[in-house]
């Protein structure tokens, strides 16, 4: 399957027939998919599905941001989603794909924390974002970026009596946002770069390349993934496909 | 306000002092110590040896596990001992830097297990890690076509930088970190994270430099494995 792949690529084109810089169509964001939760997002690229939800609740600060709220970011490969993935806590490849997204968001600035302080030094917003895949047909990375970012952009704050959160009563107060990064993450198959993969291609695939991207047009996280490495002009290539790819994914987020 | 002068007083493309020295550690199949300013790292080679459980062995190779930790004394807090959602991450993408340079199929269903102990922190730990991980497989005699060297690049206020400090880290302005590994003959980044705020153009160019400084990390890296046969010869 492998060298068929290659083979299909080296004629420059895929399996399906998109183009190598091409996300698979349609892209659909649904928000609202959990009423309990204080923001939420499904989103499908092709048969890949993913859920993501908003959680937030009150703590103390960390010695080191007083004056500032928290982020937690968690990733579980549902079992529903995959043959592959197995019930229990998350592996490494989960918490990767956390920590990947965790960083584009809070490089990025895209919560404005100093807003999330209740009490300086004594009580913070905590946010937690929490992404489930629900069907594995590819490219879980980026899906699963627009699910928390989307998630985020329609959170809102619960009420909050006495310093206690009164869970389920939400107020109409937005979580404080300021840019929305999206990533895109550059599959390279052979000598060739493609994004958004089908699970196919994904497992053909020798390395991975995720970039996060502002709207500034600059870039807050990368994370190489997979065996295969990239010389700095593919880097540099895999770059300027993700920027070009973000650009119109942007334009799916409402 | 701009990033005229370094910390330490440093050009924006100088590495820290480096030292390096391989059979560190006895017990082990190969072991090595990188020391980069005040960042140092210990690592040991087990194996190849058997590997349980069983469902984890492969007949086209040894399979190969990294661990990386902070010694709980290494950083200015103390660190919780045991393994952080951090150190997770680390161990997968210190494989993967590692993994590409290695032959390990003459080895089939044994694994081979790589162990990082950061015990003294100032940033560029990850990097350090890989450096001495590195040394400490070929001290193995584990087949390998190169030496990995990495070191982290980034941006520090508005400079493009060689070797962040954890003070440059802390920058009140901000700082990017650029880690990454390189295999010097293919060319290849077998490392390659980033976090903070970059233009494209302003990676390329800390790729570049990082390209340059990892040559140079192999000129220590070879030294150190020379030294330890020219002090077995005495």
């Amino acid at each position: 399957m492998k060298d068929y792949i290659k083979s299909v690529l080296d004629k420059k084109d895929r399996l399906d027939g998109r183009k190598f810089d091409e996300f698979r169509k349609p892209i659909v964001i649904t928000n609202d998919v959990s009423s309990k939760a204080e923001g939420s997002a499904r989103v499908k690229i092709g048969d890949t599905e993913v859920i993501a939800g908003v959680k937030m609740d009150v703590g103390k600060p960390y010695p080191d941001s007083q004056d500032k709220g928290n982020l937690m970011t968690g990733v579980e490969f549902l079992s529903v989603a995959s043959p592959e993935f197995l019930p229990g806590p998350p592996g490494p490849q989960a918490i990767e794909l956390a920590r990947i997204l965790d960083r584009g968001i809070r490089e990025s600035k895209m919560i404005d924390f100093k807003k999330l302080c209740i009490t300086e030094g004594e009580l913070v917003w905590n946010v937690i974002v929490d992404i489930y895949t629900i069907n594995d047909a590819g490219n879980l990375i980026d899906a699963s970026a627009l699910a928390a970012v989307s998630a985020l952009k329609n959170a809102v704050l619960p009420k909050l009596v006495d310093d206690k959160v009164q869970f389920g009563d939400f107020t109409k107060t937005p979580v404080p946002l300021t840019l929305t990064p999206v990533s895109c993450t550059v599959y390279k198959i052979g000598k060739h770069l493609i994004v958004d993969p089908t699970k196919e291609e994904e497992d053909a695939a020798d390395g991975r390349l995720t970039v996060a991207v502002s709207e500034s047009g600059n870039i807050h996280a990368m994370q190489k993934g997979m065996e295969a490495g990239f010389t700095i002009d593919e880097a540099d290539k895999a770059i300027g496909m993700a920027k070009k790819c973000i650009e119109k994914l942007r334009k799916e987020l409402k | 306000m701009a990033y005229t002068k370094r910390f330490d007083g440093r050009k924006f493309d100088e590495m820290r002092e480096m030292e390096a020295k391989v059979g560190i550690i006895k017990r082990a199949t190969g072991s090595a110590m990188f020391r980069a300013g005040k960042t140092v790292a210990i690592a040991a080679v087990y194996g190849p040896r058997g590997l349980f459980p069983a469902f984890l062995q492969n007949p086209k190779g040894a399979r190969l596990k990294c661990v990386y930790d902070l010694l709980s004394f290494s950083v200015t807090e103390r660190k919780r001992p045991g393994p952080s959602r951090r150190s997770t991450e680390i161990n997968l993408v210190t494989e993967q830097a590692l993994g590409p340079v290695l032959d390990l199929t003459k080895f089939s269903y044994m694994g081979l297990d790589v162990y990082v102990y950061i015990t003294q922190a100032d940033a560029g730990t990850r990097c350090a890690g890989i450096n001495a991980a590195s040394l400490a497989l070929a001290d193995a005699g584990i087949p390998m076509k190169e030496l990995i060297s990495a070191i982290a690049v980034g941006k520090v206020s508005d400079k493009i930088v060689v070797d962040l400090d954890k003070a440059e880290e802390d920058h009140e302005d901000g700082a990017t970190d650029l880690p990454i590994a390189m295999a010097p003959r293919t060319g290849e980044l077998t490392l390659l994270q980033m976090d903070g705020n970059m233009s494209q153009e302003e990676i390329k160019e800390a790729l570049e430099m990082g390209k340059k400084a990892c040559d140079e990390i192999k000129e220590v890296q070879i030294a150190a494995l020379k030294a330890k046969y020219s002090e077995a010869k005495k």
